[in-house]
């Protein structure tokens, strides 16, 4: 009982983080609250004195002084001289914040509605890869029909890994719209904007899985876009790091396969849930008139060669994305299919990764 | 000369309001114009406080529960922009209306049908930007800031209404801008030199150039923003040679200034209550003007602070950090009179001075917490979470609006020559001292421990400070509900008000009687020294 409450009771203060430049950004911070909260005192002070005591109820007369160009130059000057103190450690610790040299690797971060890509770059083109990492709270929990997990709205289905004690450098983007990635364990958040580059480094000295969200506002599920960092020793990055490019590498294969119905519509789902139903909605219904719905649309049941364009393409104009840069030929194969025989549709045919291909080239 | 005015005068001696609607429709008598920006801004004040107990009941536990996100994010950008430019600034503009010319000596405003205009605008701009809630698509959903892409490509039909409503406000603005400055610069009556000007008059004089600074660079940026959306231009859109930042850049250039906007006259007003009730005249004059235009200079080259996480060179972030930085001195000076004023004065503590004083000390507490938003490195950690949100809030509620009411308590017996009750007064204003500190002061705490602005649903470490902030925002909704009953008492039975009303009042307004004639001073009064400045 004792022990929920405690995990339940709101933090009240920014963290400490686990980098040095968190660390002294929270020192920063709360040099500066001291020094407000002692200036309020003071005034404050000064300001309830004032009225207990300078009272017409108490009998006291008013003087009658309205000016002291001494005093007023006092209290101009000695708030200069804070400031000046302020003024110095800030500079010297966004000096070094800026400085995004010397990294030990680099990821590319990119903002998408409603979605965070990580992709990891490497001088050599076959040691790269990418994945998108979807919020994993499930719909019942935010709906209040299922009791709320501790990392409510906190949770990611792959969060990004980076390893410990090492300068990794964000290079921050995005697809769509302006997001902000923000993780306050690291004392630092920056905007991932379309079309420019930002950058900024942390490097993070305790294991652990650090928690943060968007925090620029974004659209509809700007509040369900978390971002999740796992920091793991340099081995077992390493490890995990060889087994997604080996994994990589099996998706690339599975483009030239055919898949059984049932294959098509289990994957089909799978990517469904994660990039479509926010907007389309789980049970196909959309939220119309913004969102279409899937259910009985005239894409979902009409030529198979429109459909694929459609979700490879985005609609210009609207908030339908180009998935095409997103998903491979087998994903949207999968989630066509899937779209055609859902939620009551049944077109009878099945959309393969070649079928996929040979739109994607024939746009070319 | 006094010949032609008194001539005048005769002329029109039994010239009174005109009757029923027309008189409101077509009026040009400053007090009436005054009256209705007024009254319209309650009614908006309302109506975004109404959007405010949306966000807040949604936010009252995690979870969704009331509204879709969606909407959610309508309800913030519409309780932003109509409180803005429907609540606030039509407050303050109903204010400079009723107030300049009674304090300057005038006989009205200098542009009279001018001023009629400007209010029907915002009136017309407000009703515009309200009924886009009722559009296909729902209203504007991007934030009262308006970021492109997402307000442009992303943005919903009723973008296209969003823009024209503002240009109107703008316009509105402007229009009101130009009159009051005509006023204060050509109307004082013999012997109201610039320096014996009453505070809120010059407030009010530098935030008219402010507006006239920045209204039209707002126009221009959502112009930009429009031109982008229908006729294929690329401003803001980098895969077609723009860049979405120049937005930020343009908008926080009107931005920042339009902050002060909603600050200035409040500064004056404060200016006017405190001495009255300390009895006692106002400490530092002189400096309190040179402060208020320092504000004004320094309000334009602080704009980047609202952008700091944009990714901005490292010199601009510093000089931006210390320009930023540098405000704290003025507004220092400003407090640091204040307080001094008060200092070995002989207080009394009628409702305008509750609200006058707890203006000082909550409006200084958004002054600390903006300072901590100014370091930059600190800033990587507040910026857009909700930190920010308590320190807007605090500057603006206890801050602005807290000045208009005190405004309103202060001046209502000069208007309606009736008082207002004074136990209600004093239960409005503890009601609502307790509801914006309960409101708002959680906020910093959730902020500081990670929780981001405009999202309509949270993780659970930020539940319990969520819940109380909701609790202090149903007390503050209903406290206002008292105000408009203590305003309807006071306009229907309140007691006679004499001409004087407050025993320390000084200025020209306190010589006519209660309430102020249709027309007053239609021949300039001799401005005596006592009644010069407070």
């Amino acid at each position: 009982m004792l022990l929920s409450a405690s995990a339940r009771a709101d933090a009240l203060n920014m963290p400490v983080g686990v980098s040095e430049t968190s660390r002294i950004v929270y020192d920063l911070h709360m040099l500066i609250l001291w020094i407000c909260v002692v200036i309020g005192i003071g005034v404050f002070g000064v300001i309830l004195w004032s009225i207990i005591h300078h009272r017409k109820s108490a009998g006291h007369q008013p003087a009658s002084f309205h000016e002291n160009t001494r005093l007023e130059i006092v209290w101009t000057l000695i708030p200069v001289l804070i400031l000046i103190g302020m003024a110095w450690p800030a500079t010297t610790t966004l000096i070094d914040m800026y400085d995004t040299g010397g990294e030990d690797m680099t990821v590319e971060v990119r903002g998408y509605q409603w979605r965070w890509q990580y992709k990891y770059l490497d001088e050599d083109l076959n040691s790269q890869f990418s994945f998108f990492s979807n919020l994993a709270t499930p719909a019942e929990e935010i709906q209040g029909q299922a009791a709320k997990g501790q990392y409510y709205l906190l949770e990611v289905d792959n969060p990004l890994r980076i390893p410990v004690d090492r300068k990794v450098r964000f290079l921050l983007t995005a697809e769509d719209v302006i997001h902000a990635w923000w993780v306050p364990d690291f004392g630092m958040k920056k905007d991932a904007i379309p079309g420019m580059l930002n950058e900024m480094w942390t490097r993070v000295d305790e294991p652990g899985i650090y928690r943060g969200q968007c925090a620029e506002l974004c659209g509809k599920d700007h509040a369900f876009m978390p971002v999740v960092v796992q920091a793991m020793p340099q081995e077992e990055f390493d490890a995990w790091y060889a087994e997604q490019l080996q994994a990589a590498k099996a998706r690339e294969e599975a483009l030239s396969k055919t898949f059984t119905e049932q294959e098509l519509m289990a994957e089909g789902q799978k990517v469904y849930n994660s990039f479509c139903s926010s907007c389309h909605q789980p049970n196909g219904q959309g939220m119309p008139p913004v969102f279409p719905a899937i259910a009985g649309s005239p894409v979902a049941t009409g030529p198979k060669e429109d459909h694929i364009d459609i979700v490879l393409n985005g609609v210009p104009g609207t908030a339908m994305q180009a998935f095409g840069r997103q998903l491979d030929a087998a994903q949207i194969a999968a989630v066509v299919h899937y779209e055609r025989h859902a939620f009551g549709n049944n077109t009878g045919d099945t959309t393969q990764p070649a079928d996929v291909v040979a739109r994607q080239q024939a746009q070319q | 000369m006094s010949e032609v005015v008194v001539t005048h005068h005769d002329e029109h001696h039994d010239h009174g309001p005109a009757k029923g609607l027309a008189r409101w429709l077509f009026t040009t008598n400053h007090k009436d114009i005054g009256t209705l920006y007024l009254w319209f801004s309650f009614i908006m004040l309302l109506v975004g406080g109404v959007l405010a107990l949306v966000i807040r009941t949604e936010l009252f536990q995690p979870g969704l529960q009331f509204v879709t996100p969606e909407f959610f994010n309508q309800m913030t950008t519409m309780h932003g922009l109509i409180m803005i430019f429907g609540a606030i600034m039509p407050a303050f503009v109903g204010l400079a209306n009723w107030m300049v010319p009674m304090m300057i000596g005038a006989p009205d405003m200098a542009l009279p049908r001018l001023n009629n205009l400007s209010f029907w605008l915002v009136a017309l701009a407000m009703t515009m930007l309200v009924s886009t809630l009722f559009m296909e698509g729902g209203g504007p959903n991007f934030g009262w800031t308006a970021y492109p892409p997402l307000s442009t490509t992303y943005g919903p039909d009723s973008t296209t209404f969003f823009i024209f409503s503002v240009h109107l406000a703008g316009a509105s603005s402007i229009l009101g801008a130009i009159n009051i400055i005509a006023t204060i610069l050509n109307m004082r009556a013999p012997g109201m030199t610039l320096m014996k000007l009453p505070m809120f008059v010059w407030g009010w004089l530098i935030t008219a150039y402010l507006l006239l600074a920045v209204m039209p660079v707002l126009a221009g940026a959502i112009t930009m923003a429009l031109f982008d959306m229908h006729f294929g231009t690329s401003f803001f859109n980098a895969a077609g040679g723009g860049d979405p930042v120049l937005y930020q850049h343009v908008f926080w250039f009107f931005g920042h200034p339009e902050v002060y906007i909603m600050i200035l006259p409040a500064f004056g007003i404060v200016s006017q209550i405190i001495p009255t009730f300390a009895r006692k005249p106002l400490f530092g004059y002189d400096s309190m003007v040179y402060a208020i235009a320092s504000i004004a200079f320094l309000s334009f080259i602080v704009w980047a602070h609202h952008m700091f996480t944009v990714g901005m060179p490292l010199a601009g972030q510093l000089f931006f950090m210390y320009a930023t930085m540098l405000i704290a001195v003025p507004t220092g000076v400003k407090i640091f009179n204040w307080t001094a004023t008060m200092w070995r004065g002989s207080m009394t503590f009628e409702t305008p001075m509750l609200f006058a004083i707890a203006f000082v000390v909550l409006f200084s507490i958004g002054g600390f917490s903006g300072l901590m938003l100014a370091i930059v490195p600190a800033d990587f950690q507040y910026h857009d979470s909700y930190f920010v949100v308590a320190h807007f809030h605090y500057v603006l509620v206890p801050g602005a609006l807290f000045s208009i009411i005190a405004a309103v308590y202060y001046w209502l017996p000069k208007w309606c020559g009736r008082m207002y009750d004074e136990t209600l007064g004093k239960l409005h204003f503890w009601l609502s001292f307790i509801g914006v500190n309960v409101l708002f002061f959680p906020q910093h705490f959730v902020g500081l421990a990670g929780m981001p602005r405009r999202i309509p649903d949270y993780s659970l470490q930020f539940a319990d400070f969520n819940m109380v902030s909701s609790i202090g925002a149903y007390i503050f909704g209903f406290a206002q509900l008292v105000f408009l009953y203590v305003l309807i008492k006071a306009i229907r039975s309140g007691e006679p008000a004499t001409d004087r009303v407050w025993e320390g009042a000084r200025g020209l307004e306190w010589t006519l009687p209660s309430p102020a004639p249709y027309h007053s001073f239609t021949t300039p009064p001799k401005v005596v020294e006592s009644e010069a400045h407070t």
